[in-house]
């Protein structure tokens, strides 16, 4: 189960600025509880202790001569490894990115960094953050700390499971059709996918740039807004990013949900399993007794949702993933000419499921196919985004599980990518959509496993938002979920 | 516009027999901007190879565009100095591998380029449609060593240099209007002009600033158009008509032997003269065109554009037609387009206006200031006035041209000091009836010639005058007064 490490970030950042305990000390905790059980869990690719300490250190040597590192000082934070860090490994889980250490830091990463933030390490991932499940990595799978037999969700699987068992404060994931979502909820912990253009993606590698988000995972729901209200806000060097400041989202986050109209989606697709809707009927209940109503809307977006992705997303992906040819950087198998070389290294560099979505995303972009495929789906999702403006005319928010189920074992979908890809039937709408949702822990399901309630508000909402989801934290922590 | 290309035109012309020659030309510009078009690297040709980089143009993974203003400002320009409708537009990818193309994808416009719906006027008053002008990045350039010509196919090794890659191009898309390999030449000529006269490029065809891609068809007139090549490789203005023109016979050779012109790219060979297959239709790339994700729609709204269009410099055409009207000069031609190509125009109507004779101060410059550039060293009023001592006869045309040789090695000068330094006094005509009288009396032969009829004699007479003058009497007030005195 999680460690006993697991402080919110909100109290160490004020512990460290007034001198109560040191960035180093809460650094040492951390470690410590990565040497513990990194070894079963595999939440890393890189742990960065050197880099930390010396992080750690400096905001020490801040506070004590009297200069106040930032809200996130002394926090140890993971990133998903698809967020580049300067001179420090970023591989997306991937052979092709061999010995590739960027020349620059991700926006996020310079964001958190000037906060006072202390990075512990790169997280795990579906190569690419291509997968439901951090089974897809050429590093080998992340493990639930909750169960280790079963995997963490994915693609972000590493930062949910850092967040999960202690080794980090906080950390950061990548959501392009659920991939913070969906495994915050598979291992408890709260995972928020902002409004597409809230959080720059400079530094992100692209998945698929028109859905990609980054966003948090954290214990409470109060570090998470901390969190987006630090990386978030305009940045000059994402055209797509939204020309505001960062959403505001402490100030009201505990200002109760009294009169907000919380909507059941009355044709969501079924599939779900029956411990999942349980606890999602308790957080309708929880919600009404803090003085929320729920009104029934409609939102076939979820029906079309996942064929409309599936060819988006890879669409794209091909695309934003032609440019790993061994030419400039990462792997390069040599062969007799260029063509050859392309395809030795893209052969041997790219796993299974990430050449399937290339080839996917392809053949939907080719002439004399893409009017039926990528065409249409296009047009699908300016439907999907029109389905919830009219669902938002009728309710505050809206209330969904984040994941069908709970934890799965590990292996259990890897040979059958459909199974896999329903994994992300609830969260793939507001991709689609661009849309804030998050996932909160939500009490227990089947095996004593964890279950998330995804809630989800229109464009910019996110301040609404928080405070759903910190309702549902409270009803829980008040013994009332 | 000479009459040797005068000449190499109509040949052509002639050569197409009853087939009608039919071309349509895409030119690419760089855009002198300060940095790239997705990027803060510096746009500069010539530095050390890959020392112009940053994460955006090697598409390192995470690497985001961010749209450059100027370079969209230069389009626009572009666009309306030709004539275009400037539109809210979209940003592509153009997918396709190849080394030196770092993101596997060139950013580019497709369906809704920036400027739709343009035209050109050659010299002659020949209108030209632009179909559009858009905007996008180039990429690196890759230099194969060990191989035959320069291509990949069979070199040892490839160099790329990724400086280029990312400095923003527009592609200028000519609509088929061009009936003649030299319109083609006046086309690209003009474009130049106009691409440098609005500050948008230097458009240097030889260092690859300027590139023009010819499509090439022909037909018999009245029948539909023919299957078209598109010919690249073509370096200069001159390169462009010899191809167009070879590219024309072969395709009558085909079709008159009863073949068929195949849909290909081929490849103009400057040394042997001719054009080679580079790739044919069915190996084409399918680019698998999307929007650019990376990118949001650019909109250009009216404040913008209108203030870009009241920016604009005059056009080398409107210029053309001023000098010409200031002049009495043809508007189409030579001295008017040599003088207005160097920028030097503002100068000739700066002599007129300081009182100097237009017509000539035109001939002066273009036949003396080519090193000039468009800040002519000599002061308009010195020129000006040596154009006033021609008017009112106290210079010959020959004394004219030493003076002006002075003032232009000088850098200016008093024409009226340095004639008078040389010796060259105005002759009185009391002075000029005297000598022509001693030529007529010492040449009877010639003047009982010219008398009976015969004009050529009285290039005898007019010698003899000057040569007594040791060149120093006007050529014309001679002649004029033999004229007179024969009745």
């Amino acid at each position: 189960m999680t460690s006993e490490v697991a402080d919110t970030a909100s109290a160490i950042a004020a512990d460290v600025r007034t001198g109560k305990r040191t960035a180093a000390a809460v650094l040492d905790a951390h470690l410590a509880a990565i040497d513990a059980r990194e070894g079963e869990i595999h939440a890393f690719n890189l742990v960065m202790s050197d880099d930390a300490r010396a992080a750690a250190g400096a905001v020490d040597a801040a506070v004590a001569g009297g200069r106040d590192p930032g809200p996130l000082a002394g926090v140890p934070v993971a990133l998903k490894d698809n967020m580049c860090t300067r001179g420090v490994p970023t591989t997306c889980s991937s052979r092709i990115l061999d010995g590739w250490r960027p020349p620059y830091d991700a926006t996020v990463v310079e964001r958190l960094r000037a906060a006072g933030a202390v990075f512990v390490g790169k997280t795990n991932l579906d190569e690419f953050a291509m997968g439901s499940s951090t089974e897809n990595s050429a590093f080998g799978p992340t493990r639930n700390p909750h169960d280790t037999s079963r995997v963490p969700g994915g693609s972000s699987g590493g930062s949910a499971a850092a967040v999960a068992a202690g080794f980090a404060s906080v950390a950061l994931g990548s959501d392009t059709g659920g991939s913070i979502r969906q495994p915050a909820a598979l291992c408890g912990v709260v995972g928020v996918k902002p409004t597409y253009g809230v959080v720059s993606r400079y530094g992100l590698v692209a998945f698929a740039s028109s859905l990609d988000q980054i966003g948090p995972f954290a214990t409470t729901v109060a570090d998470a807004a901390l969190v987006v209200e630090v990386i978030g806000g305009h940045d000059p060097a994402d055209s797509t990013s939204i020309p505001r400041p960062a959403p505001a989202i402490t100030a009201t986050l505990r200002d109760g949900v009294e009169g907000l109209r919380v909507g059941r989606i009355t044709d969501l697709p079924e599939g779900a399993d029956p411990d999942v809707l349980a606890r999602i009927d308790a957080a309708f209940d929880a919600l009404c007794d803090a003085g929320a109503k729920v009104v029934d809307v409609e939102c076939p977006a979820f029906t079309y949702g996942l064929t409309a992705y599936y060819l988006i997303a890879p669409a794209e992906a091909s695309s934003n993933l032609a440019r790993y040819d061994g030419v400039r950087y990462g792997l390069r198998v040599p062969a007799a000419d260029t063509n050859a070389m392309y395809m030795a290294t893209r052969e041997s560099g790219f796993g299974d499921e990430v050449k399937r979505r290339i080839m996917l995303g392809t053949y939907a972009l080719s002439a004399g196919y893409y009017d039926a495929y990528y065409g249409k789906a296009l047009k699908v999702r300016r439907l999907i985004a029109d389905d919830f403006a009219r669902a938002y005319q009728h309710a505050d928010v809206l209330l969904t599980p984040a994941s069908p189920t709970v934890a799965f074992p590990i292996g259990e979908k890897t040979d059958n990518p459909l199974a896999m890809y329903l994994c992300d039937t609830y969260t793939i709408p507001a991709n689609l959509s661009g849309d804030p949702g998050m996932t909160v822990p939500f009490g227990t399901g089947a095996d004593g496993l964890p279950v998330g309630v995804q809630v989800l508000a229109p464009t910019l909402g996110e301040p609404t938002m928080f405070r759903v989801a910190q309702a549902l934290e409270d009803a829980m922590q008040g013994g009332r979920g | 516009m000479s009459a040797e290309v005068d000449m190499i035109a109509a040949s052509a012309a002639s050569a197409y027999g009853t087939w009608e020659l039919v071309v349509g030309l895409e030119v690419h510009t760089e855009l002198a901007t300060a940095t790239k078009l997705f990027s803060a690297s510096p746009n500069r040709f010539g530095d050390e190879p890959n020392t112009n980089i940053d994460p955006v143009t090697l598409g390192l993974p995470g690497a985001l565009p961010v749209l450059n203003r100027h370079a969209v400002e230069l389009a626009m320009r572009i666009g309306l100095a030709l004539n275009c409708r400037i539109q809210a537009c979209s940003f592509h990818r153009k997918n396709y591998f190849y080394p030196d193309m770092p993101k596997a994808y060139q950013i580019s416009q497709y369906d809704v380029p920036l400027n739709i719906d343009g035209w050109l006027d050659l010299p002659d008053g020949t209108r030209l449609g632009i179909e559009r002008a858009h905007l996008e990045e180039d990429t690196g350039k890759s230099t194969h060593v060990g191989g035959v010509g320069g291509r990949i196919h069979g070199s040892g090794g490839s160099l790329i240099d990724f400086n280029r890659a990312g400095v923003p191009l527009v592609e200028i898309v000519g609509r088929p209007d061009i009936r003649t390999s030299e319109q083609a030449r006046q086309y690209v000529n003009e474009l130049r002009a106009i691409l440098v006269a609005v500050g948008a490029s230097d458009a240097k065809m030889e260092e690859g600033s300027m590139r023009v891609d010819a499509n090439v068809s022909v037909h018999r007139p009245g029948e539909p158009f023919g299957t078209r090549c598109e010919i690249k490789n073509l370096n200069s203005v001159r390169s462009l008509g010899r191809a167009i023109d070879f590219e024309a016979r072969r395709q009558i050779d085909l079709i008159e032997a009863g073949e068929r012109v195949r849909q290909e790219t081929r490849h103009w060979d400057e040394g042997d003269g001719t054009t080679h297959t580079l790739r044919s239709k069915e190996d084409a790339d399918d680019y698998r065109y999307f929007l650019e994700p990376d990118l949001v729609p650019l909109v250009p709204d009216e404040a913008w554009i209108e203030s870009v269009r009241a920016a604009l410099p005059m056009l080398p055409a409107a210029r053309r037609t001023r000098l010409a009207q200031a002049t009495g000069a043809a508007a189409d031609g030579e001295a008017i387009a040599v003088v207005v190509e160097r920028g030097q125009d503002d100068y000739v109507l700066a002599v007129a206006a300081a009182g100097g004779d237009p017509a000539r101060a035109l001939v002066h410059v273009k036949e003396a200031y080519a090193e000039q550039g468009s800040l002519p060293a000599v002061p308009a009023a010195d020129l000006a006035a040596l154009t006033t001592m021609e008017t009112g006869g106290q210079l010959t045309a020959t004394q004219a041209k030493q003076v002006l040789a002075d003032l232009v090695a000088d850098g200016g000068g008093d024409p009226v000091a340095i004639a008078g330094a040389k010796g060259f006094e105005a002759m009185d005509a009391a002075t000029l009836e005297t000598l022509v009288d001693d030529a007529v009396a010492a040449n009877a032969g010639a003047w009982a010639k010219f008398q009976g009829g015969e004009d050529k004699a009285i290039g005898a007479l007019v010698g003899a005058v000057m040569k007594a003058s040791r060149g120093q009497a006007d050529g014309g007030a001679v002649t004029a007064l033999l004229r007179a005195r024969r009745g």
